[in-house]
């Protein structure tokens, strides 16, 4: 990766000093015993509470943790972004030897973007889409104060997204948001963070929106730039794998806290705390190999691995068999009438062996999704078929594809719309029952109750609504909705990707230990190939609608053959520290 | 980069630090919280709209006016009788808003004027959110021709102006009644709402749930009826609470036209009509039945307000 910068006029006062020449004794921000808290109906809420945190010019530091701790708010406070009733209640921010509590909401803004840059966390709707993204650029030029004439400015535009790393940059910036993909808009974001050369950039969750070798390229980029500039990093981040390998400095919070802090590698290598041991145990980027079901914990692990692979090869037959599996769609085209055709799945072979995982791992627009919707029977596929236990899906009579859906489950990404939220869990648990007709009422609840326990949720559940209960327990409730059936097959389509790394790891425990017991075939759906080490046996890597590679789990993550996957499981965050898992 | 991190000495500041162990207890890994009473959508609505004194207003005036409109012996004993000789009479005991030109009971007639406002409207709505919630949703949920004919038939009833449509149609019928009128007004009083339905059903057949429910074998219309409306019924009620309303001012308009609901029937808005006869001589005749119905409307319209704001959820806690 090369990183060129041209700073552009001779007269750049308000550039940084070179990192060398600077004087990194003193802290640029210091912040002590920050308590910030929320008004709410019910009461106050403390978000944070008592967190210090030093970063120093030029350097790079990463806040971790997990949703709801109070992370991200710590980081907008600093620039006085609390959203809605948050107040700063107590404690110091300084900034460059200068208090920012209590400031006058004018002498924020100044700092604001001049002096602490930011780049927001959703690229999709962070860009204004009814204006150009130079205009954007340049509007923020304007509210940091650049000196010079419109010529000028256009100019120093031009440069800072050619410096953001978009190429054909002029050409760029008269383009919409629209016409840029996420990856693009993040850099457009970059460029408008770094566009006064602030000496602090927050950077919240920068790319967790974003493709992991998207990710990694901007990344890699971003770190070039901001160690060419000088500029310090602030990043906020669930992701302990991405912030070690980005950070040298780590502050792990939890539940508004600071629970550990220090440098990256030490955190890593040796953690103190009860919850930084258990989140440096579950992150998926770090972790090496795959989680052992219940009873086999107990046991070797270095056998059951071989063993395992042995299975695979061996006996298992095949329960779900794709053969030449194609899906076209239609767009519609720019003339009434006029369409183009689009090839989302391209004659796609994989075979889902009884009792074992298999992976399909893609970027977005991959097509991994669009082929568990024709496993699932949602969509029909243009050509191929989809066979079970060597029957034909597409030659089944209605009344024997209503029979199969019994047998095939899914399990999906969002765990705020899997379940519907004017239902009840008990409700949601038994539709499936009802609707298949198994049972009467009595043995319905009985088979839920037992449903609920084989999650691990408690029965105090049933009663509830989705809206009570976090995303972690909605997933779980979603899983038990899909074995309400008892079904063969369950298509697990990016089924923990929202959720936090360490609801993530217990879901993926829970996964695997009912596999071992009921038997279970998964059709794992994820773009994480960290993840896919820790549930996989099998796994296919598809780009663009095709198959690329497809092997066992250990043969993909050992000894790629494709280059692109030589990509994906570079671009893992944290895969290239050496940590023992 | 040389990864030399763990060999430097952190710097001032940066020092390793762990918060002792008894400063932040370690909780179970997303534990449920049992703590309070279980609740849906529909029970936290009701905590939030308990909370607001306008809920309280609203649904007292609401209540007031079904009461006229139900048991109007409750308020009034007086007879329905109009003497003459009363004619623009004032104030007098038993009679405490005066007579009107004809000499009737202005107290009775303002009270008796509710049953027919009450009965326009609610019959209109019910109309309304039947006719509207089934086209929108068809339109909305099966998408397709369906969509693009249903919706364009919604757009031609959309670009009829919605009172004088009614003006036409009940200036050729002979037989007027609040039935007749509430079928008129609702025949092109439908359009917003099967738009509204339209949307909202647009909105949630895309989520998973409906998937879901697709995966595990469910019917299209079960889907639809089971599903996808229960969760698009929040601004259904709330256009209805407040489309009750605005009814109720359109029987109103007709009545004062005089080709709403015949001069047999008592009507605020026939008396407005009366009223204004005499608007030179009695201007105060006019003040009563305007005044009735603007409250009637005005109760409904808050309430509307207030079932949106407790249903909306963006305003939701959670």
């Amino acid at each position: 990766m090369t990183t060129t910068i041209t700073l552009t006029d001779g007269t750049t006062e308000d550039a940084p000093v070179p990192a060398e020449k600077r004087d990194d004794r003193t802290p640029l921000l210091e912040i002590r015993d920050l308590q910030i808290s929320f008004t709410t109906a019910t009461g106050t809420v403390n978000a944070v509470r008592g967190v210090d945190l030093t970063v120093y010019p030029g350097q790079s530091v990463a806040i971790v943790g997990e949703s709801g701790s109070g992370k991200s708010t710590t980081a907008h406070a600093i620039i006085d972004l609390l959203p809605g009733t948050g107040k700063v209640t107590g404690g110091s921010i300084s900034f460059g030897g200068r208090e920012l509590v209590g400031l006058h909401r004018k002498q924020v803004e100044d700092l604001r973007g001049r002096e602490i840059g930011l780049v927001p966390q959703d690229p999709m709707s962070n860009l204004n889409p009814v204006w150009r993204i130079g205009t954007q650029i340049d509007e923020a030029l304007v509210a940091n104060g650049f000196q010079g004439s419109r010529v000028e400015r256009r100019a120093r535009v031009v440069e800072l997204l050619g410096e953001a790393g978009l190429p054909d940059a002029a050409r760029r910036a008269r383009q919409f948001p629209h016409e840029f993909s996420g990856g693009m808009r993040q850099r457009a974001l970059i460029a408008i963070g770094l566009a006064s050369r602030p000496k602090l950039l927050i950077a919240d969750e920068p790319t967790s929106a974003l493709d992991v070798t998207v990710q990694k390229k901007i990344l890699d980029h971003l770190e070039g730039l901001t160690d060419e500039l000088g500029t310090a990093v602030l990043f906020i981040t669930h992701d302990l794998g991405l912030a070690a390998e980005r950070a040298e400095h780590l502050v792990v919070m939890y539940k508004g806290k600071v629970v550990e802090s220090g440098p990256a590698a030490q955190i890593l290598k040796d953690p103190q705390h009860e919850y930084t041991k258990r989140l440096v145990a579950s992150a998926p980027s770090l972790a090496s190999r795959r989680i052992q079901s219940a009873h086999e914990r107990g046991a070797e692990a270095e056998d059951l691995l071989a063993e395992h692979a042995d299975e695979v090869e061996a006996s298992a037959p095949d329960v779900v068999v794709a053969k030449d599996l194609t899906k076209v769609f239609r767009i519609r085209g720019s003339r009434p009438g006029g369409h183009s055709d689009f090839t989302a799945v391209d004659s796609v072979n994989f075979a889902l062996p009884k009792g074992h995982t298999l992976a399909l791992v893609g970027e977005s627009g991959s097509g991994k999704s669009t082929a568990a919707n024709m496993v699932l029977g949602l969509l029909e596929p243009t050509s191929g078929t989809v066979a079970f236990d060597g029957k034909d899906v597409a030659k089944m009579s209605a009344k024997e594809q209503f029979a199969l859906r019994r047998r095939v489950q899914p399990v999906f990404q969002n765990p705020y719309g899997s379940l519907d939220p004017t239902y009840s869990v008990f409700r949601s648990i038994e539709e499936p029952l009802a609707l298949h007709r198994v049972g009467d009422r009595k043995s319905r609840e009985a088979r839920v109750r037992e449903l609920l326990d084989m999650v691990s949720l408690p029965q105090a559940t049933l009663r509830r609504f989705p809206n009570e209960l976090s995303g972690g327990q909605r997933q779980r409730i979603a899983i038990a909705r899909a074995l309400a059936l008892k079904p063969e097959v369950l298509v697990l389509d990016e089924a923990v990707s929202a959720l936090d790394v360490l609801v993530q790891a217990q879901i993926l425990t829970l996964l695997n230990d009912l596999q071992a017991e009921l038997g279970l075939s998964y059709l794992f759906i994820t773009h994480d190939l960290a993840v896919v080490r820790q549930i996989a046996d099998l796994v296919a890597v598809m780009k663009d609608g095709s198959i690329v590679e497809h092997a066992t789990t250990d043969e993909v993550f050992d000894n790629p053959q494709q280059e692109y996957t030589r990509d994906l499981l570079a671009a893992i965050p944290g895969a290239s520290l050496e940590i023992g898992g | 980069m040389p990864d030399n991190r763990y060999e430097k000495t952190p710097r001032p500041g940066q020092e390793h630090f762990v918060a002792p162990p008894e400063d932040v207890q370690v909780g179970v890994v997303d534990a449920v919280d049992v703590s309070e009473a279980p609740s849906s959508l529909w029970q936290e609505a009701w905590r939030d709209m308990r909370h607001r004194p306008l809920f309280w207003v609203s649904a007292a005036l609401i209540v007031f006016v079904i009461l006229m409109a139900v048991v109007p012996g409750l308020f009034t004993s007086a007879s329905p009788k109009c003497v003459l000789t009363d004619s623009l009479g004032g104030p007098t005991q038993g009679h405490i808003f005066g007579f009107d030109k004809q000499g009737c009971d202005l107290y009775y007639r303002a009270i008796h004027g509710a049953r027919a406002s009450v009965t326009v409207g609610v019959l209109s709505t019910i109309f309304v959110v039947v006719l509207g919630t089934l086209i929108g949703s068809v339109a909305g949920y099966f998408g397709g021709w369906f969509d693009t004919i249903l919706s364009r038939f919604t757009d031609i009833f959309f670009a009829v102006p919605f009172v004088l449509a009614a003006i036409v149609i009940m200036s050729l019928l002979q037989d007027r009644n609040e039935v007749v009128v509430a079928v008129v007004l609702a025949t092109f009083g439908w359009t917003s709402i099967a738009r509204i339905t339209r949307g909202a059903v647009l909105g949630v057949k895309n989520n998973e749930f409906v998937t879901a429910a697709k995966a595990l074998g469910m019917g299209r219309l079960a889907i639809l009826g089971k599903h996808v409306l229960p969760n698009a019924a929040a601004p259904i009620i709330v256009y209805a609470t407040v489309a009750l309303g605005t009814f109720i001012v359109a029987e109103a308009t007709l009545s004062f036209l005089g080709i709403g609901l015949p001069s047999t029937t008592i009507s605020w808005g026939g008396d407005l009509a009366k009223a204004q006869e005499a608007i030179r001589v009695a201007p105060e005749i006019m003040i009563y039945p305007a005044t009735a119905l603007a409250i009637t409307v005005l109760s409904f319209i808050m309430m509307g307000d207030v079932v949106r704001d407790a249903l909306d959820p963006k305003a939701r806690k959670r």
